[in-house]
Parts: C-alpha cells; sequence; structure tokens
C-alpha cells in the first residue's frame, strides 16, 4: 500500500474507531432518537446476532507488567448490513440486545457518507453527555482531596 | 450392592416454592427493584461480580435478589450462568494508569502528584448506626472543587525513579498469560494464574490470609503504597475490523503494597511488591489480595515457607469460596448407603473390642497393633 493511500485510510480508521467507541456508551433512546432523523429509514439485515457473550478482561502484574486474566465480562455484540450493502458492527458490555444491533446499524451508517452527518451529532450528543458526567464526578472527587497543614507547637 | 433411592420429588418442588414465597416475604411491602439494588447496595454487587469473576451489575443484582442476599449463593448462581454464554475472546489489559479515579490514596506519601483523593469512603467515619436513614430524608449534593491539572502519578513509579523499588511483574518473554476457567490448576503457578485465582478469591479467606501475615506469620513488612478505584476502559480486537474496539468502562479497585527489601549480590536493596485487582470498588479485597499475592512469592525472594499464606497449593486451592461451599455443603445430601457401610463397621469393631477384653490381653496382637 502506497503511502498516500496509508494516510487517508488511517484518519478514516480512527474516526471509526471513535464512533464506536462512543456508540458503545449510548443509551437505546438516543441512538432511537438519532435514527427518526434518517429519511427514508434504512432497511436493515442482520448478519450476526444480537448475541450475548463473555470477554476475559486482563490486568497487568503490578499495573504495567505482563498481562493476567482477571475476570470476565458480559459482551453483546450484532452485525448488520444495511440495504446499501454496508456491514457495521455494534458491540458493547452488558446483555443489551437491542443497543447492539442499534449501534451496528449507525457504525454501518457513518459508512454512506450522505448519512454520516447524522451519526456524527448522535457521536457527539453522547461525548458531550460523558464529558459532562466525568467533569462533575472529577469535581466531586477533587472536594475530598486533603490539604494538609502542618502545625507548629511551642516557642521557635 | 448399590440401591438407587427415589422420591421427594413433591417434596423438593414445595420446598422451592416456599423459598420462593419466604425470597419475596410480607407483600404488603413493595418489592426492591433490580435497579434499586444496583444504585444502593452496590458494594454487595461488587462483591458478587469480583468472586463470582463476571462483571455485570445488572445480572449480580438479580442473583443478589434471588439469593435473599445470601452472597456466596448468589456469587454461585452467577457464576454458573457464566458458563451458559460463549466466549467472544480475550480483551486488551487494561490501563489503569489512565483509570478515571474515584478515590486514591498512598500511605507512604503525603504529597503527592495528583494528592490523596479521599472519595466515597467509609474511612473516619464513627460506625455509627444513622437513625436518619430510616426516614427517606434529603441528601445533600456532594460539594464540588476544581479538578486542577496535576497527573496522578503512580507511587511505584516515583519509587521506580530511584530504583528503590522492583519493576512491575515480568514473566519470560512469549509467555501467554494462563486462564485457570479454560485449563486445570497445576502447581506450581506463575504469578499470572495467582493473580487470577486471587482475584476471584473469597474476600473473607483472603482477609484471614492477610491478616495472618501482619501478625507474623509470614511477614512481609506492607505499606499500602497506593489504593485506587475507579473506571477504566475496556476494549477488544475486532477481527473483522483489524483494530481494537472499545466495550465501555469498568469499575476496578487497584493495591500497589510495597514490602520490604530483596536484594542479593547482583543487585542492591530494594523494594518488593504485592498487587492486587479486583471488580468494583472493594479496597478491603484488593488490599488483602495484595498482601497475599507478596506473601506467596516467597520462594522467588528465597524466604523460608513457614506460614500458610506462603503456601501456594493451600492458598489457591481453598480460596474460591464456590468450590468451597460445594464440598462442604455436599455433606448435607443423603449419604445414606456410606453411613449404613459405616455403621456395620463401627458394630463390627465394637463387638471384636468386647471378644478382644473378654479373652485378656495377647501381648503379641498388641505389639502387632502397634
Amino acid at each position: 500500500m502506497d503511502a498516500i493511500k496509508q494516510n487517508q485510510i488511517e484518519p478514516e480508521k480512527s474516526e471509526r474507531h471513535r464512533c464506536m467507541r462512543l456508540l458503545a456508551q449510548a443509551t437505546v433512546e438516543e441512538m432511537r432518537a438519532a435514527l427518526q432523523s434518517v429519511q427514508p429509514a434504512p432497511e436493515v439485515f442482520a448478519v450476526r446476532g444480537p448475541e450475548t457473550g463473555l470477554v476475559m478482561v486482563r490486568g497487568r502484574i503490578g499495573g504495567g507488567g505482563d498481562p493476567f486474566n482477571l475476570g470476565e465480562a458480559t459482551v453483546t455484540r450484532a452485525t448488520v448490513r444495511l440495504g446499501t450493502g454496508e456491514i457495521g458492527h455494534g458491540q458493547m458490555l452488558g446483555t443489551e440486545k437491542e443497543k447492539a444491533r442499534l449501534a451496528a446499524v449507525f457504525d454501518a451508517l457513518w459508512q454512506r457518507p450522505e448519512q454520516r452527518g447524522v451519526v456524527e451529532a448522535l457521536v457527539l450528543a453522547v461525548e458531550e453527555r460523558i464529558a459532562a458526567q466525568d467533569r462533575l464526578e472529577a469535581e466531586q472527587t477533587a472536594a475530598t482531596r486533603v490539604d494538609f497543614f502542618t502545625m507548629v507547637r511551642g516557642e521557635n | 450392592m448399590y440401591v438407587a433411592v427415589k422420591g421427594g420429588e413433591a417434596a423438593i418442588a414445595n420446598a422451592h416454592r416456599l423459598l420462593a414465597d419466604r425470597r419475596r416475604g410480607d407483600r404488603s411491602l413493595p418489592a426492591i427493584s433490580i435497579a434499586q439494588i444496583v444504585a444502593q447496595l452496590g458494594l454487595a454487587v461488587d462483591r458478587v461480580m469480583a468472586e463470582a469473576s463476571l462483571y455485570d451489575r445488572s445480572l449480580a443484582a438479580l442473583a443478589v435478589t434471588q439469593a435473599r442476599g445470601d452472597m456466596i449463593e448468589a456469587i454461585f448462581i452467577l457464576r454458573a450462568y457464566r458458563t451458559t454464554l460463549p466466549r467472544f475472546g480475550y480483551a486488551q489489559p487494561v490501563d489503569t494508569a489512565d483509570m478515571k479515579i474515584e478515590r486514591r490514596v498512598s500511605a507512604t506519601y503525603k504529597d503527592l502528584p495528583g494528592g490523596q483523593l479521599l472519595g466515597p469512603t467509609f474511612d473516619y467515619t464513627h460506625r455509627l448506626l444513622d437513625p436518619s436513614l430510616l426516614e427517606d430524608g434529603p441528601v445533600d449534593e456532594p460539594e464540588q472543587k476544581d479538578v486542577g491539572d496535576a497527573v496522578t502519578m503512580r507511587v511505584s513509579e516515583i519509587l521506580a525513579g530511584e530504583g528503590l523499588i522492583e519493576p512491575d511483574g515480568m514473566l519470560p518473554e512469549d509467555h501467554v498469560p494462563g486462564d485457570i476457567t479454560r485449563e486445570p490448576l497445576e502447581f506450581p503457578l506463575n504469578r499470572d494464574l495467582r493473580l487470577q485465582a486471587l482475584a476471584r478469591g473469597d474476600e473473607g479467606f483472603l482477609l484471614a490470609l492477610a491478616y495472618s501475615t501482619q501478625r507474623g506469620y509470614a511477614r512481609t513488612h506492607p505499606f499500602a503504597g497506593e489504593i485506587r478505584i475507579g473506571e477504566v476502559e475496556v476494549e477488544m480486537d475486532i477481527p473483522e475490523l483489524g483494530f481494537a474496539v472499545s466495550l465501555g468502562r469498568i469499575r476496578v479497585t487497584e493495591c500497589q503494597m510495597v514490602n520490604q527489601f530483596s536484594g542479593s549480590a547482583k543487585q542492591p536493596p530494594q523494594f518488593t511488591r504485592g498487587y492486587g485487582l479486583v471488580f468494583g470498588q472493594s479496597e478491603r479485597k484488593a488490599m488483602a489480595m495484595a498482601l497475599v499475592d507478596r506473601a506467596l512469592r516467597a520462594q522467588e525472594f528465597g524466604e523460608d515457607i513457614v506460614a500458610p499464606a506462603q503456601d501456594e497449593e493451600f492458598v489457591i486451592s481453598h480460596s474460591d469460596n464456590v468450590q468451597a461451599t460445594g464440598f462442604v455443603e455436599h455433606l448435607k445430601l443423603p449419604h445414606y448407603v456410606d453411613f449404613q457401610a459405616e455403621l456395620d463397621l463401627v458394630r463390627r469393631m465394637r463387638r471384636e473390642h468386647v471378644a478382644a477384653k473378654s479373652q485378656g490381653p495377647k501381648p503379641d496382637m498388641k505389639e502387632a497393633a502397634e
């Protein structure tokens, strides 16, 4: 693959990566509402799932050493094909099948330039919701930071 | 001869119906919802997830309700459920350095980058029952403060800068992490397998073992270098895409225990470490795990193995409460035939005892018995 082609693909990949990451944290309500604004409503065929299974979560010895298996987590995934041919994948922690299916639909829609705007608006809203929640929690944690002071006793 | 006994179907069915009734309890009280358990009994949910070795808050809460609050029963139910699901694969190791921190304390440094963040802790409470909780009164919103921009550096990194502490645990190159859910245990274990077993180990058992090391049974002179609780991202490779995708976040508790020195002719003395990582918010478990992890490294450091907490086979074989409860509780199941055999045996022995006594002592036989 020549360098120019590679350079075009990498940002594309990382953009899709970002979308999938945020779709994994989108709620069913957020995705359903966004799907309303896709006109005409896309034709969706199930390719795989939605199905629930397990992934083995790993940690690292000492925090940064070699990996070890920590324990499993439930994951639900789905693969769909649009009437127009694009294949989309959705996967996230938990057992909500409709969430995985909808995430797969949006991953497929993202591949259609004419629908990309809708998907980007959706993931932006999800990103902002999460960022606001994270900020709030970080500020609440920050209020529990210990400010040490030294007490001096006696003369000199 | 083996005689199979049948019967009891009706009694069992009725017992389960009675169990369902007692589980629900007084119908004039509203039933507790799963969402309420997740939200208000979160640490019970966390313990069930950790020891069942399955991260799913809703399912763990369901198990807690179904088990009427019996934690080991809930863990058992969730552990059984996981066997019904296919394994999609292994996630990338979580990056606890990149944790969204909810609590972070160090007992070794007062002023460390990122500071001491107490978070939602029971520490410094007076452990007095709070009658105000009898009413569903209003609860104050938490205070908020500017976050600042200090990076929450690991304590181990601070010490590593001077070479005062051993590096993060490394296994031989090309070592594939072992998985106790896939292969039977074979002793001796590598540290990765021990950590997996300890992460799902019974909190009470690990706590007692950790305590024993503090009381002198395999002293390791520990300091809580750092404890951090918060969310980390779980990422998994998607073969169809050729890159790893985030599946969402999970909450974990990490404990870095700093222990007394080891050194050799080749290497100057440095602190050693124990490591704990547990699903959910559970610093008691993470601390106990780190203490036991360090104690189990006795052989690696050439320490004398003198205490239970250093005995890998003893600790790991008995840390799983589902296995333990299975074997202990099976004793209440029918053993009628076994017991008949024992009854026959003890009767025969008593007959022989009486006969031997009436014949008087026989010096030869006594000698043989000894």
